[in-house]
């Protein structure tokens, strides 16, 4: 038996680690473009950034792990593969795991190649950017998502002036309930973090190095640093180019089967039905789903064939405050406060259209997240009045 | 360096030199050690680098309050002497530190 994986982020490392846990027997191989260990995605935008966390602890898995359990790594960009043959970069292979990951977005106005523009979603690029931080006094932030968010966060704690520009509404509107949006640009408000939204990006200024961004409706902001955090698309050329079905994703059955059935794919750059969301098609950017959908394939591939229902569960730092998310919401969803934002301690319940709880977002509540992730798993139908309620015990009917 | 042994659920010992200012945590994950995931890579969100302290667990750094929320959730039995390792930071005084494994993180 031979199982070829290719990436080495957190999805990759995850399912070649379950493998052996499981008692794999086979060959492991994982194929990936990055040089260098492997690491933690999430510090780079928070504690790493604001020189909390030291290069070193960012490693996800030493060279030793890898050794101790017989799993190759190859540094190299998977460009083909030979279904007829089954081989992949010259390796024969019983099952191939595309654990590509997502890439950032890129932006195509004019100037967006300039020195000063950057990304962040590697190592090197959060390297880099913490070097940038530490030399100038200003940065424009295209995008409020998370990244976007936890960024400006950092910035303006480091001292920056924080400019976000965003063409939605709102901050994070894709992700959370307006309540809990609100709460956070507040808090960025509070610490000085300046926001455009509704704004449209016209170009970058400058000659070779950034001077200034330029929106749409004429303004102009003097900058030499400007972080693009527009969202990311999924690595998906590889596995269209060799005809696998491709949409929001590399498309994946239950068991998180590709089109063929000797190629599955996991994490970010997998699209699957979720059978708590109705069977609803998701992609989820989240450590939670390239963790438990690895574990899930580890199972399918040491012959317990298993369907992958895990809730999806997220969080993010910004400033003091811990905002973790049980579930998907969508944004028709209602969004019922439980708990007071006054005292800095509440979650939102978002229900469907009928009336079941597709997700709860708590504000610095642990504890609440981790009964919730069980609620939530049981899609019930609850009342508003009930989850308004701080007497009506939410705890126990997670339990029932 | 203080040494810390880690043991694991079926009683398995390792014994690691662990850098002073890292944590029990880290110091597991440096050495490719198994039984401790750190989902979160040490960010008090997953409850998965769960461990029983067995000596020395007057020196450790005192439990905070999301630590002692987050414990109520681990997937093992939580006991009197259960940590979170990421938040078990490491001086010369810890030398000798012994944690047991729990039999599972997720
Ligand atoms: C700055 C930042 C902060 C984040 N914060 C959080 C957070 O707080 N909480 C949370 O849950 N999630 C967070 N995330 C998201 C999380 O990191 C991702 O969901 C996770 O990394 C997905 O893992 P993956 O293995 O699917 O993909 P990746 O980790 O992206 O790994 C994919 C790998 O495959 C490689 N690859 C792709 N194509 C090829 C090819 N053809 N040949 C060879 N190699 C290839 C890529 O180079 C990459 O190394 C954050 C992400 C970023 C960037
Ligand atoms: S590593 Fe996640 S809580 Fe300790």
């Amino acid at each position: 038996m031979n199982v070829v994986i290719v990436g080495t982020g957190h999805a990759a490392c995850q399912l070649a680690a379950s493998l052996r846990e499981r008692k794999y027997e086979g060959d492991i191989t994982l194929i990936g473009r990055e040089p260098g260990p492997t690491y933690q995605k999430p510090l780079l935008s928070k504690g790493f950034l604001l020189g909390k966390v030291a290069e070193p602890n960012l490693v996800l898995k030493p060279a030793a792990f890898f050794e101790q359990k017989r799993i190759a790594v190859i540094e190299a960009e998977v460009t083909a593969i030979d279904r007829a043959a089954k081989q992949v970069a010259g390796l024969p292979y019983d099952h191939l795991v595309l654990a590509t990951g997502a890439e950032n977005r890129r932006l195509t106005v004019p100037g967006a190649g300039l020195d000063g523009v950057v990304m962040l979603r590697s190592q090197p690029e959060a390297l880099a950017l913490r070097a940038r931080l530490a030399g100038t006094k200003r940065i424009v932030i295209v995008g409020a998502g998370f990244i976007g968010m936890e960024v400006a966060a950092v910035a303006a704690q480091l001292g920056l002036e924080v400019i976000v520009v965003e063409q939605g509404e709102r901050a994070l509107a894709r992700a959370v309930s307006l309540p809990v949006s609100r709460y956070l640009l507040a808090r960025h408000w509070a610490g000085g973090v300046r926001f455009h939204f509704g704004a449209a990006l016209a170009g970058f200024e400058g000659e070779g190095s950034l001077r200034a961004v330029h929106l749409a409706d004429g303004t102009v902001i003097p900058t030499t640093l400007a972080l693009v955090a527009i969202g990311v698309v999924p690595n998906m050329a590889l596995a269209a180019q060799v005809g696998l079905a491709t949409g929001n994703g590399i498309e994946v059955d239950a068991r998180l089967a590709t089109t063929d059935r000797a190629i599955h794919a996991i994490g970010d750059a997998a699209g699957y039905p979720h059978p708590l969301y109705d069977n609803r098609r998701v992609r989820v950017e989240s450590i939670q789903n390239a963790m438990d959908q690895a574990r899930c394939l580890a199972q399918t591939l040491t012959g317990v064939p298993t369907v992958y229902a895990k809730l999806p569960w997220f969080w993010s730092d910004q400033w003091d405050i811990r905002l973790q998310i049980a579930g998907v919401g969508a944004p028709g969803d209602q969004a019922v406060l439980r708990g007071s934002p006054e005292e800095g301690r509440f979650s939102v319940f978002r229900l469907d259209a009928e009336g079941r709880l597709s997700a709860v977002e708590s504000i610095n509540q642990a504890g609440e997240h981790m009964a919730a992730r069980a609620l939530v798993a049981r899609r019930p139908r609850l009342e508003p009045s009930q989850i308004r309620d701080p007497e009506f015990p939410l705890q126990q009917l997670a339990a029932a | 360096m203080p040494r810390v042994t880690y043991v694991s659920p079926d009683g398995e010992p390792t014994a690691l030199d662990v850098e002073e200012g890292l944590s029990v945590m880290q110091g597991a994950i440096a050495a490719g050690l198994d039984g401790i995931v750190a989902e979160c890579g040490g960010e008090l969100v997953c409850a998965t680098c769960h461990v029983y302290v067995e000596t020395l667990a007057e020196s450790l750094p005192p439990m905070g309050a999301l630590e002692d929320e987050l414990l109520e959730h681990v997937v093992a039995e939580r006991r009197d002497n259960s940590r979170l390792s990421c938040q078990l930071v490491l001086g010369a005084e810890h030398e000798g530190l012994v944690v047991a494994l729990p039999e599972a993180q997720v």
